[in-house]
């Protein structure tokens, strides 16, 4: 095995909308001042990207929107942006992805607005670009679970949590360039639902897929989550380098798009 | 030889090598490399290109059918430039795959690369044996994340 001695790794670590944001660099740029200023753009971004989206803020612009008291028109471009990209996520999957989403089988008719499931992909797929300006610095780039990454060395190696036991890993995954999501409720009890129904999905304990971009890694495994025994089929058809589908009785199914 | 220590329980079902080039010979094929390149084809341990070379396993006796070995392919020459797989077999079963090289280096390349890759290496082990850099689960939350995997590698700095 060519071993060119492995630089060194330095790991950085922070929390934001309520998620670990861990990065890992290594090469020239890992444990510097551009390093600790692009590492700094990155959690700026995704606190900003917080302020305007989360559903926890009274006072955020999707909470206000929610509301009605803002105006749609009145919106910042990123909200534009991101509800583009939910409108064609739920035309591609039938309505089981949405952004507007079911309150619960109490209140039927009633529906919230949650872009949750578009924004974490897309603002870590985002603020990656700052780590991407490192010269001669390999990024590895996780928001929540949901990884970006960039290698001119050696691949970096992505565990693929198994959704039953947080402690193992049901895959290892090289990757030298491109995403990773996972979807699944390991952490969070049933709370991701299918829009048509507003239930929890069956038949799917947790998906990963694979892809170049880490917008629609994570919006495509999310929404093949929702599809619920429909997301191996789902994913089949997308465009996405593969999959992984684990099953409730942990029977793994890998997916490579027939396309 | 980073993580060949994937013993346990290594149900390596799949290799998937999903390399773009689903038919091989077209275009620019420079000669040498193509005829070793046709990998490929989901399979098992045979997907690593051309005839591999044994290099001594770290650890494991050195007994031919047990123990540890890594296999180095050949680099392939595709269309897209040089691809290079090694396997790592433990106990005749194939517990690890890493591409030493891929494409890289200009935009088509880049497209390439990004097909090229995944190899997804299906193994149902203690995340502690294998080596990986990090995580991709269902953590959401940062409650979760005090009990996670990632947290640990954090920790370990490694």
């Amino acid at each position: 095995m060519p071993t060119t001695a492995a630089p060194e790794l330095r790991r950085y670590v922070a929390h934001v909308m309520g998620m670990p944001i861990s990065l890992a660099l290594r090469g020239d740029h890992a444990d510097d001042e551009h390093a600790r200023r692009a590492w700094a753009a990155v959690m700026d971004e995704l606190a900003e990207v917080d302020r305007v989206f989360s559903t926890y803020r009274p006072d955020s612009v999707v909470s206000r929107l929610g509301r009605g008291e803002l105006d749609l028109a009145d919106a910042p471009v990123e909200v534009h942006e991101v509800l583009a990209l939910a409108r064609r996520a739920e035309r591609e999957s039938g309505g089981a992805f949405s952004v507007d989403l079911p309150v619960g089988p109490t209140s039927p008719g009633v529906r919230r607005f949650d872009p949750s499931g578009v924004v974490k992909g897309w603002a870590a797929d985002r603020a990656s670009r700052h780590l991407a300006a490192l010269a001669g610095t390999d990024f590895c780039l996780s928001a929540g679970g949901d990884v970006v990454c960039r290698s001119a060395r050696q691949p970096w190696r992505i565990g693929i949590e198994d959704p039953h036991d947080p402690a193992r890993v049901v895959a290892v995954v090289p990757l030298r360039r491109g995403a990773i999501a996972t979807s699944g409720t390991a952490h969070r009890g049933a709370h991701l639902v299918d829009a048509r129904t507003g239930l929890a999905p069956e038949g799917v304990a947790s998906v990963t897929v694979f892809g170049p971009s880490l917008t629609w890694a994570d919006i495509d495994a999310t929404a093949a989550y929702a599809l619920g025994t429909g997301a191996a089929a789902w994913l089949r058809t997308r465009p996405v380098d593969s999959a992984l589908v684990v099953a409730p009785d942990g029977t793994i199914t890998t997916v490579v798009p027939t396309a | 030889m980073r993580r060949i220590v994937i013993w346990l329980a290594s149900t390596v079902t799949v290799v998937v090598l999903l390399l773009g080039y689903h038919t091989s010979t077209s275009s620019t094929a420079t000669a040498a490399g193509s005829s070793s390149t046709a990998p490929a084809a989901p399979s098992t341990t045979s997907s690593a290109s051309g005839p591999p070379t044994p290099s001594s396993g770290t650890s494991g006796s050195s007994g031919s059918s047990s123990g540890t070995k890594t296999w180095t392919g050949d680099v392939a020459s595709t269309r897209w430039g040089p691809v290079q797989v090694s396997i790592t077999v433990t106990d005749g079963k194939v517990t690890g795959v890493d591409v030493l090289r891929s494409p890289d280096g200009n935009p088509r390349d880049t497209e390439i690369n990004a097909r090229a890759l995944p190899v997804l290496v299906r193994e149902t082990i203690e995340a502690q044996s294998a080596k990986i850099d990090m995580v991709s689960g269902a953590t959401v939350t940062s409650d979760g994340y005090l009990t996670s995997l990632q947290s640990a590698l954090d920790q370990a700095g490694i």
